[in-house]
């Protein structure tokens, strides 16, 4: 088969863990987005789900930080961070080593990517999973982008790393989801939390759409550092979902910014 | 300064549940685990966590030390302003990118 459902996906801690504070129509209409996704992504009847994340230090560190990772273990657990402060009770999510072995073997043909057979999901996979597979019932692969700490995998490369995670699964002979999930432009943890560039949100945004490589490729990190902050650096996911999708219809199903969320939340899907 | 094992004793102690044991039992112990100066081990004690963040301690790792100290989330927020007022620029790691 091939691959059946992409999408790209906002996963703040805030998001489930500050829910509360944010304000009630917003934030229904945020999660409402999110629902819309999970009735996609059913639909697709996947066998599989690619979680393209850029994780904030839960499983590597810069003493041996890959550039990209995939998950190659039957089972996972998360999320790492408190219960309490997250919103998220801890839980099993099932996994597949099969099939991420036989992706890993075709992405490593373009990408040196990395493989862990252990692996401790933080908000950023739980999140949408919260949203996405409520029940965890349907085989996660992780696949992770180091957005966190510099230096970084070129933006190119991340493109690169979609289109080669598409044709692992063109290869397969499972149904399979991708999503990515990431921040556009904020300022997580830190004074600046909260600040967004809608502005800059919505240009990147709009190269998304509309399938505009040289777009999406062209920000130098310190350009992204400058306009859209730290947490910009995750744009990767985004890329690499693009370039699963080279050519493919997109559309944004939701864009707000949420400041109490600490980001500009967003629903974006890929029409195969 | 030893930002780089400042920030690994906070990522073992986040994702790590014998750190985070050892940690409950004796903090001085688990300190001593790691190449430290007395400044940073006073931080991490007071929990100072203003300077932590001006030090260069990266906010995905020190919103979550400062939970676990008992931090609000507004509390963390303004710990980190006041750190800055007090301590000045962050020093080092990926918050002093632009030298602001």
């Amino acid at each position: 088969m091939s691959l059946v459902f992409a999408g790209v996906c906002s996963h703040a801690p805030g998001i489930t863990g500050r829910y509360e504070r944010a304000d009630k129509a917003q934030r229904e209409g945020f999660y409402a987005r999110m629902h819309a996704m999970r009735r996609r992504l059913e639909a697709a009847r996947p066998d599989a789900l690619i979680v393209v994340a850029a994780e904030h230090f839960a499983n590597f560190f810069m003493d041996n930080m890959p550039a990209y990772c995939l998950g190659m273990a039957n089972g996972y657990e998360g999320p790492v961070e408190d219960e309490e402060w997250l919103g998220i009770g801890k839980a099993s999510v099932p996994g597949n080593a099969d099939l991420a072995e036989r992706l890993i073997g075709v992405v490593m043909e373009d990408v040196d990517v990395s493989y862990a057979q252990e692996w401790k999901f933080d908000h950023g996979v739980m999140v949408p999973l919260n949203f996405l597979t409520p029940r965890y019932d349907l085989p996660v692969i992780p696949a992770n982008i180091n957005c966190q700490g510099p230096p970084l995998t070129p933006l190119k490369r991340a493109w690169k790393f979609g289109e080669s995670l598409r044709r692992a699964c063109d290869e397969q002979s499972e149904r399979i989801a991708l999503i990515g999930t990431g921040g556009l432009s904020h300022w997580p943890c830190t004074p600046d939390s909260g600040k967004i560039n809608e502005a800059w949100d919505r240009e990147f945004l709009d190269r998304w759409v509309r399938d505009d490589y040289s777009g999406m490729t062209g920000y130098s990190d310190a350009e992204t550092y400058r306009d859209a902050g730290q947490g910009g650096f995750e744009i990767r996911t985004f890329v690499c979902v693009a370039g699963a999708t080279a050519g493919s219809p997109r559309e944004i199903l939701f864009y707000e910014p949420i400041p109490i969320f600490a980001v500009g939340c967003t629903v974006g899907i890929v029409h195969l | 300064m030893s930002i780089y094992y400042l920030q690994k004793l906070i990522y073992q102690l986040n994702r790590d549940e014998h750190v985070r044991q050892r940690y409950e039992r004796d903090f001085e112990e688990l300190l001593a685990d790691y190449p430290l100066d007395d400044v940073e081990r006073t931080a991490l004690r007071e929990p100072d966590i203003g300077l932590l963040y001006v030090m260069g301690v990266n906010g995905q790792l020190l919103m979550h030390y400062a939970a676990l100290r008992g931090y609000e989330w507004d509390d963390y927020l303004q710990a980190m302003r006041d750190g800055v007022e007090r301590h000045g620029p962050v020093r080092a790691g990926l918050y002093a990118m632009t030298g602001t």
